[in-house]
């Protein structure tokens, strides 16, 4: 009698289960998921926590206004932790398993490189906020952070034409992005006539947080005479004891500048700013730019997160102007399949948070104003120079000879994201 | 009656006028573009009233702002989104207002020196010495031969001895921008041995002058020559102090390890993981107590001597005391333990890094002379290590528990007939090393970030001291600190960190491969098995 009351209940209760899990998978259908890839914790937690509470923002709002197609949006957020295997295979959960339609991710260059394989095998669709070094254009992969000539070389412009720098040291973390960001630079550098002399190229690991002996090589080279500025491609939490050892070491922003690249307003907070004032940073958006469209964005900001001292970024603005592209792209095709989204998304145009438009060019790119800003006592940045209009991000930059003969277009009759013009060939993969 | 009211009238004007400003254009400096605000820089520069003073002041502080309503410049300070207004001149409060209904004058780097440089020069005569070191710092920066009468004025009456020597260097480094041979050389003469960025700078930038008096030039290559010589010989004697700082951070990573390596020769894959515990529980401490006192730190350290004590004896006592004899897996559930400790402690504080603040005693460093100075962090770093290692050394040679422990490194069997209660003796062993991790993630978090990935970044240099160290003595484990710590930092001026790491990794392997035991292993008998 026992044995089959049991067997009764295990009977039932596999039933009511299969049930459930049934009626949730068609109520899963009924629902667009977006995947969200950022890392969650490890060393570039520190940048990429926010922009995953941006997508999470940005999902309610569109819920509120109704979904898209009738259906309402479901984030789903994986942790790849800072490990870039671990976004190769997190992509491939969210594509493969958790079936999303679209992913908002990757913030390293090397995480970006991880995810290429697996999302061009599985015909993915991804957004990619953050500034890079450019040389690649992927069909599966859309650009909305700044390619070098819309964030590197105008800052190094900047830095010869309005502080007179003529001696330079490019500072990085060993990684991609970094490595090609100052190969770029020397190139352009040197093009310019400044000697190899004059430039100092340094790298150091993630997380790296004994900055002395680095410091004070950069006071010493700074002191032959000519005006000397740090161009920092560092990224993550190794920035914190890095600007530490800045205060530490009395290098102040009138003696040697330093301008950085992945350091916004998120890097900043919770920091100490007040020996980093007049340090400088090149991006496309500041939290203090002054438009009303930036103050609406901020206050929705606030009162998603509830707490007003949260503040805005670049990657932040780029993520926001992705999304809404995706959305507009999708009621315009109709459907959220790939191959019909992505045709759609050529032209789109949504206001960005300066006041101005992003539209998307068929390389994958939009155009972007640059703005320089510099840091203030309380964390922000005060914007000291903008373009007067905006570049059109250029994949492969014309400063590198290899790159210069290189344009990526993927609309016919090129159709590819690596079309050598000389030679008339596509050369395939990004990596 | 008439009288009366005109006068009373007239006083009433006078009072206006009184309080009024002269400087009316507030307006148009708000509004001038950057380049627009160098000119009118230039104009308030040449402008002696306080006044100006002011305005200069607060437009360099970042506060100065133009107030539309009222159509003058006023103080801003700002708090939220609201600025509070001041008069310029009175500083009395004159309100609240939004930040929509004012104009910041702003400024930007070029600007911001250039204010500095103007105000340096008002600022000669304070009473304040600090002040006016800062004023001839500042000046130094960029030499200007048109402020050199008031300098000599200056030195003619200034007092105090170090503000006299750097008075001297700076009326040096105005006279080489001087176009007259007997000037330069003066200006060598009293720059003679500086050895400031900023004179190095100068000098470097005078020699490019096509024009100069070939005695000047050999006299210049000459003081060059003796200062580059003399940098790089403080260069080097910086590099030893950041080898010993890293050195000292190495050690008290280290150490812990050590001291369970060598009693129970069991391999802890958790002691980074001890070291991070103890730089969270100094940043527990400061939300309790302010960070900017002392107290914070020192009640932290023997707090996280106990906290990860006691981790290390509940570890000892639950996980490897069951697996005595088995290296590899002691190995393994100590590697899981780690995980499990950082998974906890993201749980408990989040995944994100926690800021832990220095001391305001420790914030800053000390300036030798221009060439060397040492950061204070790092300093009491140095000097925490010593003490933990004379500490250590006093409980291992001078305690009976300190025998114990010996007598266990060396032969646990024989300690065993003895009469030394073994078991005891590792877990308290255990506990020791542990607490002294704890205590060296106290000195950790002045230095880096605090974050659960914390132990992981150390673990594996610690591993690296201790087998290349040996095992049995602190004098091996300090050594081995030490070396490699400097070994890094004169590497890493040449080759780059990375560089410098993969180096010293090679260099250990092909060591290990010579001497297994590491530099000072014990030896006998005994101390083969």
């Amino acid at each position: 009698m026992q044995t089959r009351s049991w067997k009764r209940t295990l009977q039932s209760t596999i039933f009511a289960s299969a049930v459930g899990l049934s009626i949730s998978l068609a109520h899963a259908a009924d629902t667009i998921k977006v995947g969200v890839l950022h890392s969650l914790s490890g060393t570039m937690a520190i940048s990429e926590t926010t922009l995953k509470d941006t997508v999470l923002m940005m999902v309610e709002q569109q819920n509120k206004k109704g979904g898209l197609l009738g259906k309402k949006l479901e984030a789903v957020v994986v942790d790849p932790a800072s490990n870039w295997p671990l976004f190769a295979e997190k992509t491939r959960e969210l594509l493969e398993k958790e079936k999303v339609d679209v992913i908002f991710g990757c913030w390293t260059s090397v995480s970006r490189k991880s995810v290429l394989p697996v999302i061009e095998e599985l015909n993915g669709l991804m957004f990619y906020p953050v500034q890079y070094e450019g040389e690649e254009s992927s069909k599966n992969v859309f650009y909305t952070g700044a390619a070098p000539n819309q964030q590197a070389i105008p800052a190094v412009n900047y830095l010869i034409d309005e502080l007179g720098v003529e001696r330079f040291v490019l500072a990085g973390t060993d990684y991609v992005y970094p490595r090609t960001t100052n190969k770029i630079l020397e190139n352009y550098l040197k093009n310019l006539g400044i000697g190899a002399s004059d430039i100092m190229i340094n790298y150091t690991p993630f997380g790296h947080s004994d900055w002395q002996t680095i410091v004070s090589d950069i006071k010493a080279f700074g002191s032959a005479g000519k005006k000397t500025a740090v161009v920092s491609t560092i990224n993550g939490d190794a920035n914190v004891p890095f600007y530490k050892e800045l205060g530490n070491q009395g290098m102040s922003a009138e003696d040697i500048p330093v301008i950085a690249f992945s350091v916004g307003e998120e890097e900043l907070s919770g920091f100490d700013t007040g020996p980093l004032v007049g340090h400088l940073a090149a991006w496309n958006y500041f939290m203090s730019a002054e438009a009303e469209v930036n103050d609406k964005f901020i206050e929705a900001w606030h009162s998603f997160t509830g707490d007003t001292a949260r503040v805005t970024n670049d990657p932040m603005e780029a993520t926001y102007i992705g999304f809404e592209m995706w959305a507009k792209a999708v009621e315009k095709a109709g459907t959220t399949e790939v191959d019909k989204v992505r045709p759609a998304l050529y032209g789109t145009a949504v206001p960005n948070l300066t006041g101005g438009t992003a539209v998307m060019h068929t390389n994958h790119h939009l155009q972007k104003p640059v703005l320089i800003g510099e840091i203030l006592e309380d964390g922000q940045f005060e914007i000291v120079s903008a373009t007067p209009g905006e570049v059109i991000g250029d994949a492969w930059t014309d400063y590198l000879p290899d790159s210069a003969k290189i344009i990526a277009d993927w609309t016919a009759p090129v159709n590819c994201g690596n079309y050598n013009i000389e030679t008339q060939q596509c050369s395939g993969q990004n990596f | 009656m008439v009288r009366v009211g005109s006068f009373i009238f007239s006083l009433f004007f006078l009072f206006q006028v009184a309080s009024a400003q002269t400087f009316d254009q507030g307006q148009a400096l708000a509004d001038a573009s950057l380049k627009e605000k160098a000119v009118w820089m230039e104009k308030l520069a040449s402008d002696d009233s306080e006044e100006a003073t002011r305005i200069l002041q607060y437009w360099l502080d970042g506060i100065l702002v133009y107030w539309p309503q009222e159509n003058r410049l006023v103080r801003g300070i700002k708090e939220g989104r609201r600025y509070q207004l001041q008069d310029l001149m009175t500083e009395e409060a004159l309100g609240a207002v939004s930040s929509r209904e004012i104009d910041r004058v702003k400024t930007n780097n070029s600007l911001r020196s250039a204010l500095k440089q103007v105000l340096g020069s008002r600022q000669l005569g304070s009473s304040d010495r600090n002040v006016r070191l800062s004023a001839i710092a500042e000046l130094k920066r960029r030499p200007d031969y048109k402020v050199l009468p008031l300098l000599k004025k200056r030195e003619a009456s200034e007092q105090d001895d170090q503000v006299a020597r750097q008075l001297s260097e700076l009326i040096g480094l105005v006279l080489l921008e001087s176009a007259e041979a007997n000037d330069q050389m003066e200006g060598l003469r009293r720059i003679s041995g500086g050895l400031s960025p900023e004179v190095k700078d100068s000098l470097s930038r005078f020699l490019l002058n096509p024009n100069l008096d070939p005695g000047v030039v050999e006299v210049a290559q000459r003081e060059l020559d003796a200062i580059t010589r003399s940098l790089m010989y403080w260069g080097i004697g910086q590099d030893l102090f950041f080898g010993l700082s890293l050195g000292s951070v190495l050690l008290l990573a280290a150490i812990g390890l050590a001291i369970t390596f060598g009693v129970m020769g069991v391999i802890n894959m958790a002691h980074g993981e001890f070291i991070m515990l103890g730089a969270y529980t100094t940043f527990v401490i400061q939300q309790w107590i302010p960070a900017t006192s002392m107290w914070s730190l020192l009640i932290s350290i023997p707090t996280a001597f106990v906290v990860s004590g006691t981790a290390g004896i509940i570890l000892e006592r639950l996980v490897i005391r069951h697996l005595y004899g088995r290296p590899l897996e002691t190995l393994l559930a100590t590697f899981g333990v780690s995980l499990i400790l950082q998974q906890l402690v993201r749980t408990v504080f989040g995944p994100l890094n926690q800021s832990v603040v220095t001391p305001d005693l420790l914030s800053g460093a000390l300036d030798i002379n221009a060439a060397f100075s040492v950061t204070y962090n790092r300093l009491f770093v140095i000097a925490f290590a010593l003490c933990v290692l004379v500490t250590l050394w006093g409980v291992m040679q001078r305690t009976p528990f300190g025998v114990r422990v010996r007598a266990v490194t060396m032969n646990r069997g024989m300690a065993s007939s003895m009469g030394v209660q073994t078991q005891r003796v590792d877990a308290l062993a255990f506990g020791l090393g542990s607490g002294i991790a704890g205590m060296g993630g106290v000195a950790l978090s002045q230095l880096t970030n605090v974050g659960p990935n914390l132990g992981q970044s150390y673990i594996v240099d610690s591993f690296m001291v201790v087998v290349f160290g040996g095992v049995g003595n602190l004098f091996g484990t300090v050594f081995a600190a030490l070396s490699l710590g400097m070994a890094n930092k004169m590497l890493e001026p040449l080759s780059g960190a990375v560089l410098a790491k993969i180096l010293i990794l090679v260099f250990i392997i092909l060591f290990i491969q010579k001497r297994p035991r590491g530099l000072f292993a014990l030896k006998g008998r005994a101390a083969e098995d």
